[in-house]
C-alpha cells in the first residue's frame, strides 16, 4: 500500500521531498486520491485543479533536480479559498455574481507560496463573499465537518479548514476579517492564525470590510503556520496598508520556553455565559500553561459589551461599497431579464447575492446614509477605538491573552441558519481582535464528550506574531493530547 | 430694484502626469478604447489603489501658488453612487480633510484687482466615458480615463459678474499651464468648468438660491451662460416667483441654460473614509522642497521682462502669455539676440506662421539659437530684413538654421561697392526719366531708383548701400 502521504504536515512533507525521500508528484498524487476519496462527503473544494497541480509538482522536482531548488514550502500541496484571486480557475467568492469569473492576476500571498515552491490543488468553499460563520451562505455548495458529518466547519473558512483537517491539503490560505479563520479553525481542529493588519499584502483578496479583512493560514501545527507566515507576510507595494516591518524568521520561535511569560484571561470572556466543555478545556489549557512556568493575570477589556454592534457597522459600512463593483457592467453576472440600465443593476445584483449579503449591504449603505452617519458610522469608529485603546491597556499587564476561539463548539447544520443574530454572537470572541487590528491564533486544546474539537484563542500585541506562536509551540507540545485524524475514510 | 450675483467656481484639472492616481497605466489622450486599462482601474475584484506621490506634489503645487494652507493630514474618501463610467461604483476623493484649502488669487478686471477666495483643492480620480453612438441602443464604456488624476479647484462665492469669472479662469487656465501640471485643453476635458450662480438685492446679506451650471465646453461659453443665468434668475424674481435649486446644462446653440436635474433627486454620496489608503502625510520639508521647484508665475515674469529687457508693458504681457512663448524669447535673447528685435519677430511673423499652421511654440521647428542668429545676420547686415521676412518661412518649414539656407539660396546681401557702383549705373542709364527728375529736385523719384535696383538684385542688396551709391552716383553726373 503506498504511503498515506497527505497524512503529514508541510514541513514534514518540503523535507521529504527536498531530502529525496519522496517525489512533488508523488505527494500531489496522494492528496488527490485523498480527495477523491473523501471530499464528496466533506465538500471541502468548489474546483480542484488536477491536472494543473501535477505538471505544477513535476516542474518542482524538475528544479529541485537540476537547479537544486530550495524553497520553503518545496513540493506542499496547499488548497486556497475561493477568496482569492487565482490565474488558475475560477475566482467566485462562491456566489452566484461572480460564477464563472477568472481573475486576470494572482494575489500577492498566492505569488509568494507559488515562488516557495507550494503545489496549489484548487479553491474552497466559503460562506458568500466570507459572510457567515458556517459556510451555509455559500451559493455553491454545504461543507461538513470531516469530525461529524452532521456538523457545520464553521466559517467563513469553512471549506479551507475541512480541508486540512480531513487530509485534503496540507495548508490553506483563509481570510478573516471577524474571525473568518478562527472559527473555522477551531470548528475543525486545525492552527489558524489571523496576522495583525498590516503584516500580510490583502492584494488579490476580494474585500468585504477593507479595515478588518487579514489573509492567514490554516495548518496542522504550529511549526507549519510558521512556516506559512514567514513565507505570505511583508511589505507589499500594491497594499498601502501593509507595513513595511522585516519579517521574522517565525521558526526562531518554536522550542522556547515560556517560563515567566505572562498570560492574560479577560474577566468579560470568562463570564457565567461561558460555560460547559469549552470553558472546561480553556481552563484545562490554560493549566498547561502555568504548568510550563507561565503566570496568569486577570485582565480588563471593558468595552467587550459593544464589540458586535461596532462590527456590524464597520463591515457592512465597507462591505456596502466593496460590493458595489458587482454590477454587471464589465464581468460577473448579469440579468438576462433587464432591459434598461436602472433594471440592469436592481436585477442583476438581486438575482446575484444571496441573502445574507443583500442583508449586509442594506444596513451598510444604511449607517453611511446622510443624517444617520454620525450616529452610526462615525460613533462606531469612536467606539472602535476605545476597543484597541482596551487591548493595549491590556497588554501592559501580560504577553499574550488567552480566550475561547467562539463560545461553543461546532454546531449542526441548519441550527442556526434563521437566526442571524444568533450566528453573528458565534464570532463574540473573535471580532474585537479584528477592530484591534492584533494578531489572533486558534489552536486545538481538546475535544468534547461528543468528538467535535474545541479551540483555544491566543492574541499578541500589534505585531508580535513571534510570541504568539512560541506560546502556541510550546502548549502543542505539552498539551498531552494528540489531535489525531477525523474518522473519515 | 437692483439686484447682484453671487457666483463661485469649480474646476476640474485634469493632472498630467505619467501614470494614473491609482495605477500604473498610461494617462495618454488618444490611445483607442480600453487600452490604457488594468485591474485596479477597472474596479476588478481584489484590486487596492496605490496613491501616485506625483499627483500629490502637483497638488501642492497648485495649493501653494493659489496661496493655500496645504494640510499636514489629509485623507481620501469613497463617494458612493452607480454609474457605468464609475468602475468601482464609487469614486475616490476628499470629502472633509482636501489637500489644500483657504486661499486666494488676484484677477485684473478693468484695470482694478479682484481678490478671489479658493475655499479648497482636493485630489480625485476621474471617471470612464460613457458611449452612445455604438448603434443598436448599445452603449459603450471607454476605462482610459478611469481613474487619471483629477484636481477640483472650488472658489468662495466671491464673484459678482460672468467677467470676472472668466478673468479667473483664463488666470488660472495660464496658471496651471505655466505649473505644467496640466495639459489645460477643454477640448480634450482635461479642465472643466462648473459655475454656481445666485442673484440677491444689493445689499441683502442672505443668499439667493443657487441653480450649478455644468457641461460647458469653453470659458467664453462659462461667460455667456453665466451672463444668461444671472439675467434668467433675475426675471423669475422679478416676476414675483422663485428660483429652483437645481442643475442647469449650457445649450451653447440656443444660448440657454437647460433643467437637467434638481435637489429632491440629487445623490446622497454617503462619503465614508477610504480604508484602502493611509492618510497624506505632508511635512514642511516636502512642502519646501516643492515651493523652491516651483516656476516664475506670468505676473512676476512679465514685470521682470520689462525691466530686465526694457520692453513695453504690452510686448511683455503677450510675450509671459504662456510659458512656452516665454522661454522661447528668453532663449532667443540668451542666444545672442538683441531683446527688442526678439519680441519682435516672435510676437509678429513667427505667431503668424504658428497661427497660420494651427501650432503651439512648444513645437516650432525654428530652434530659438537659431532665430538668434537670424536677428544677428540681420543686425550685421548680412542679410536684409526683407531677405528675413522670406527666410523665416523657410526655417519654419524645413527647421534648417539661417546659415545654411542663406547659402543654399545664395541670400547674402550684396554690400561690395564697386559691384553696387555699376549696377547703379546701369540702374540709372535705365532708367533716364526718374533719374532727370531727382536731378531736378523731385527727391522722390529716389524711391523708384532704389526699388529699381533691389529688383535688379533680387533683393540682395544692402539697402543702405543702395541709397548712398545711387545718391553718389545722380549727384556726380550733374
Ligand atoms: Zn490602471
Amino acid at each position: 500500500m503506498a504511503k498515506e502521504w497527505f497524512r503529514l504536515t508541510a514541513h514534514e512533507i518540503r523535507d521529504a521531498v527536498l531530502g529525496g525521500a519522496v517525489s512533488a508528484e508523488e505527494v500531489t498524487r496522494s492528496f488527490l486520491s485523498r480527495i477523491e476519496q473523501v471530499d464528496s462527503k466533506v465538500c471541502a473544494y468548489v474546483d480542484v485543479w488536477r491536472d494543473a497541480a501535477i505538471s505544477r509538482a513535476r516542474e518542482i522536482d524538475a528544479r529541485i533536480r537540476k537547479e537544486g531548488f530550495r524553497g520553503a514550502l518545496a513540493g506542499v500541496p496547499i488548497s486556497i479559498k475561493d477568496v482569492l484571486c487565482t490565474k488558475q480557475g475560477y475566482t467566485t467568492c462562491c456566489s452566484k455574481i461572480l460564477r464563472g469569473y477568472r481573475s486576470p492576476f494572482d494575489a500577492t500571498v498566492v505569488e509568494r507560496l507559488w515562488e516557495a515552491g507550494a503545489i496549489f490543488l484548487g479553491k474552497t468553499n466559503m460562506d458568500e463573499f466570507a459572510m457567515g460563520s458556517s459556510t451555509e451562505n455559500s451559493a455553491v455548495q454545504l461543507t461538513r465537518n470531516p469530525w461529524n458529518l452532521d456538523y457545520v466547519p464553521g466559517g467563513s473558512s469553512g471549506g479551507s479548514a475541512a480541508s486540512v483537517a480531513a487530509d485534503e491539503a496540507a495548508c490553506s490560505l483563509g481570510s478573516d476579517t471577524g474571525g473568518s479563520i478562527r472559527q473555522p479553525a477551531a470548528c475543525c481542529g486545525c492552527v489558524g492564525l489571523k496576522p495583525t493588519y498590516g503584516r500580510v499584502s490583502r492584494y488579490g483578496l476580494v474585500a468585504f470590510a477593507s479595515s478588518l479583512d487579514q489573509i492567514g493560514p490554516f495548518t496542522k501545527d504550529v511549526e507549519d503556520c510558521a512556516l506559512m507566515l514567514g513565507t505570505i507576510a511583508g511589505r507589499d507595494p500594491r497594499d498601502s496598508t501593509s507595513v513595511d516591518l522585516p519579517v521574522p524568521d517565525y521558526c526562531q520561535a518554536l522550542n522556547k520556553d515560556i517560563k515567566g511569560l505572562r498570560v492574560g484571561m479577560p474577566r468579560e470572556y470568562f463570564t457565567e455565559a461561558l460555560g460547559g466543555e469549552v470553558r472546561e478545556k480553556i481552563e484545562e489549557a490554560i493549566r498547561s500553561l502555568e504548568k510550563l512556568g507561565a503566570e496568569v493575570v486577570e485582565v480588563r477589556l471593558p468595552h467587550t459589551e459593544y464589540a458586535i454592534a461596532v462590527y456590524y457597522i464597520i463591515c457592512t459600512a465597507e462591505a456596502s461599497a466593496n460590493l458595489a463593483r458587482f454590477d454587471g457592467v464589465r464581468y460577473g453576472y448579469r440579468s438576462p431579464r433587464a432591459t434598461d440600465m436602472r433594471q440592469m443593476y436592481h436585477l442583476s445584483r438581486s438575482e446575484g447575492f444571496g441573502p445574507e449579503v443583500r442583508r449586509r449591504i442594506i444596513l451598510g449603505t444604511y449607517v453611511l446614509s446622510s443624517g444617520y452617519y454620525d450616529a452610526y458610522y462615525l460613533k462606531a469608529q469612536k467606539v472602535r477605538s476605545l476597543i484597541r485603546q482596551d487591548f493595549v491597556k491590556a497588554f501592559e499587564m501580560c504577553d499574550v491573552i488567552v480566550t475561547p476561539t467562539s463560545p461553543t463548539p461546532a454546531f449542526r447544520i441548519g441550527e442556526k441558519t434563521d437566526d442571524p443574530l444568533q450566528m453573528y454572537l458565534s464570532d463574540i470572541y473573535t471580532i474585537s481582535v479584528n477592530l484591534a487590528a492584533i494578531p489572533g491564533l486558534s489552536m486545538p486544546c481538546g475535544f468534547t464528550k461528543g468528538g467535535l474539537p474545541v479551540g483555544l484563542q491566543l492574541l499578541g500585541k500589534h505585531f508580535d506574531e513571534m510570541t504568539l506562536l512560541r506560546v502556541a509551540d510550546a502548549y502543542e507540545k505539552n498539551r498531552g493530547f494528540d489531535i489525531g485524524h477525523p474518522p473519515i475514510n | 430694484m437692483d439686484y447682484e450675483a453671487v457666483i463661485g467656481l469649480e474646476v476640474h484639472v485634469e493632472l498630467n502626469t505619467n501614470s494614473k492616481m491609482f495605477c500604473g497605466c498610461s494617462t495618454t489622450f488618444h490611445a483607442p478604447p480600453n487600452t490604457c486599462v488594468c485591474p485596479v482601474c477597472l474596479g476588478m475584484p481584489g484590486v487596492l489603489p496605490a496613491i501616485n506621490r506625483k499627483a500629490v506634489e502637483y497638488g501642492i503645487a497648485v495649493g501653494l501658488v493659489l496661496n493655500c494652507t496645504i494640510s499636514k493630514w489629509s485623507k481620501m474618501d469613497r463617494k458612493n453612487y452607480f454609474y457605468p463610467d464609475l468602475a468601482k461604483n464609487y469614486q475616490i476623493s476628499q470629502y472633509d480633510l482636501p489637500l489644500a484649502y483657504g486661499g486666494w488669487l488676484d484677477v485684473e478686471v478693468d484695470g482694478r484687482t479682484k481678490r478671489i477666495g479658493i475655499t479648497r483643492a482636493h485630489l480625485e480620480e476621474d471617471t470612464a466615458r460613457n458611449t452612445h453612438t455604438l448603434g443598436g441602443g448599445d452603449s459603450g464604456v471607454d476605462f482610459n480615463r478611469s481613474g487619471v488624476p483629477l484636481l477640483e479647484i472650488v472658489t468662495e462665492p466671491d464673484i459678482r459678474s460672468a467677467q470676472e469669472a472668466y478673468a479667473y479662469l483664463t488666470l488660472l487656465k495660464q496658471i496651471l499651464s505655466y505649473l505644467g501640471v496640466s495639459d489645460c485643453n477643454m477640448e480634450e476635458g482635461s479642465l472643466r468648468a462648473e459655475a454656481n450662480v445666485s442673484v440677491r438685492r444689493v445689499g441683502d446679506p442672505k443668499l439667493g438660491v443657487k441653480t450649478e451650471i455644468k457641461n460647458v465646453a469653453s470659458f467664453s461659453g462659462t461667460y455667456k451662460a453665466i451672463e444668461y443665468e444671472i439675467a434668467r434668475q433675475i426675471s423669475v424674481l422679478s416676476r414675483g416667483e422663485s428660483v429652483v435649486q437645481e442643475t442647469r446644462g449650457w445649450d451653447p446653440d440656443r444660448g440657454i441654460t437647460v433643467s437637467q436635474r434638481s435637489k429632491e433627486s440629487a445623490h446622497d454620496y454617503r462619503y465614508f473614509p477610504e480604508p484602502d489608503l493611509v492618510p497624506i502625510a505632508v511635512n514642511d520639508e516636502w512642502v519646501e522642497k516643492i515651493r523652491a521647484s516651483l516656476p516664475e508665475l506670468p505676473r512676476a515674469r512679465k514685470q521682470r521682462f520689462v525691466t530686465q529687457y526694457s520692453l513695453s508693458e504690452y510686448d511683455a504681457g503677450v510675450l509671459t502669455t504662456t510659458r512656452a512663448m516665454a522661454e522661447y524669447f528668453e532663449e532667443t535673447v540668451r542666444a545672442g539676440a538683441p531683446p527688442k528685435p526678439a519680441a519682435n519677430w516672435i510676437m509678429g511673423d513667427l505667431q503668424a506662421l504658428l497661427t497660420e499652421s494651427k501650432q503651439e511654440i512648444s513645437s516650432c521647428r525654428i530652434a530659438p539659437s537659431d532665430l538668434a542668429e537670424m536677428i544677428i545676420l540681420i543686425e550685421k547686415g548680412t542679410i536684409s530684413g526683407k531677405i528675413a521676412k522670406d527666410l523665416l518661412p523657410e526655417m519654419f518649414a524645413t527647421g534648417s538654421p539661417p546659415d545654411k539656407l542663406i547659402k543654399e539660396k545664395n541670400l547674402v546681401q550684396l554690400s561690395d561697392i564697386s559691384e553696387l557702383e555699376s549696377i547703379a549705373r546701369e540702374v540709372i542709364a535705365a532708367n533716364p526719366g526718374p533719374a532727370a527728375d531727382y536731378r531736378a529736385g523731385k527727391t522722390k523719384a529716389l524711391g523708384f531708383l532704389v526699388g529699381q535696383l533691389m529688383k535688379a538684385t533680387q533683393g540682395r542688396a544692402n539697402p543702405k548701400l543702395a541709397n548712398e551709391l545711387l545718391i553718389k552716383e545722380l549727384n556726380k553726373i550733374s
